[in-house]
């Protein structure tokens, strides 16, 4: 699954993150989790705490935060949600996207000028907020 | 705090069972990185080692055409496990995208090189030939980046045109002290000594020269007639450069 690729970087940054502050003991790891990769969040929480075990971050509570993603038009101007076009994908087009979230210019394009040139503004992937 | 991302502290982790990592680069377009990346796998594989085989022309992915395959999809386990064809580890973006354009600017270019890095689990390689995209933009420069241990090959034709951009290239690897393992000459034409004379102003060696041949592309997706070929026999010669 790629959600446990994923999770290898995020355990493997953490870890970097907590030497870098001197942490003995890792309490809070913040996540910031992008609708475009479609993380199953339960499989992601899972391959975490099973990285983590043995490690400072074992105990850690893991805090996720989903934040949407926004498209903006590069020709047009139009700014939309990548939900409003998430639903029209095939399965198989929603997988490459969860793999390659760039392959969204594939088989997204602007729902007004029909343009594959759009710039994901927001939404896009994973990111550590803070280790605490 | 900065948001940070994730992936980039995992890609040398992903790439650490492989012994040589050697991008096919030029900066020119159609002066054939991809055949020499092909060859180069297929004939390295010949010899007994274990190859992979990376299509970072991702505007332009063609190495599933030389080997026959894109319909295949890469096994999900804890990431993506390559496509295995004819023993080669092979990855390309193009399983991902249909076989349809896929347009991206500036920092999508670098988002999906990092992505391929850190999804694709590599099995333990003797070498990684990377196809490299014409050009020294976000791929060039991510990979620099990213991957320390980059032994360059540099394919030229025999036209002062490709060389123009070629020697560019070379230079700015010089300047940022990357190794260059060499140049290759490809679809050489003629007799002149140019491209090699080149070679030695510029301090790098010339590896060897491939001819041009025009019926190549017969022998493409068929993996007997490839590796008995008479392009084969002469790249087989380079191969001994490195193995």
């Amino acid at each position: 699954m790629h959600e446990w690729a994923l999770a290898e970087g995020v355990v493997n940054t953490a870890l970097e993150i907590a030497q870098n502050k001197n942490l003995r003991r890792v309490k809070t790891i913040l996540l910031k989790v992008g609708e475009i990769q479609q993380i199953d969040l339960e499989v992601f929480d899972f391959a975490l705490k099973e990285l983590s075990k043995d490690t400072i971050l074992e105990k850690a509570e893991i805090k996720y935060e989903n934040f949407p993603a926004y498209l903006s038009c590069n020709v047009c101007g139009y700014k939309w949600s990548f939900y409003e076009t998430f639903n029209k994908l095939n399965e198989e087009e929603k997988e490459a996207i969860h793999f390659v979230p760039e392959t969204i210019h594939v088989y997204i394009k602007c729902p007004k000028c029909g343009s594959h040139d759009f710039e994901i503004t927001e939404g896009r992937g994973v990111f550590i907020e803070d280790v605490l | 705090m900065k948001l940070i991302d994730p992936r980039l502290s995992i890609i040398e982790k992903r790439l650490e069972n492989i012994k040589r990592i050697i991008p096919v680069a030029s900066g020119k377009g159609g002066v054939g990185k991809s055949t020499v990346s092909a060859f180069l796998a297929l004939l390295l594989k010949e010899k007994n080692y274990k190859v992979g085989l990376l299509d970072l022309d991702l505007y332009g992915p063609s190495l599933h055409i030389f080997l026959n395959n894109s319909h295949s999809f890469p096994k999900e386990e804890y990431g993506l496990i390559p496509v295995n064809i004819n023993n080669i580890d092979f990855m390309s973006i193009i399983y991902f995208t249909q076989n349809k354009p896929l347009i991206m600017r500036g920092k999508e270019l670098t988002d999906t090189l990092i992505e391929i890095f850190t999804i694709t689990r590599w099995n333990p390689l003797d070498f990684l030939i990377i196809d490299m995209p014409p050009g020294m933009g976000e791929i060039l420069l991510d990979l620099i980046r990213l991957i320390n241990r980059l032994e360059f090959l540099i394919v030229t034709n025999s036209t002062r045109i490709a060389m123009e951009t070629v020697e560019k290239l070379i230079n700015f690897l010089k300047e940022q002290n990357i190794p260059i393992l060499g140049l290759i000459e490809n679809m050489k034409i003629g007799d002149q000594d140019f491209v090699r004379e080149k070679c030695n102003s510029l301090g790098i060696p010339y590896i060897g020269n491939i001819s041009f041949y025009d019926n190549l592309e017969n022998y493409y997706g068929n993996y007997n007639e490839i590796i008995n070929s008479p392009i084969s026999k002469e790249i087989s010669q380079i191969v001994n450069f490195f193995a």
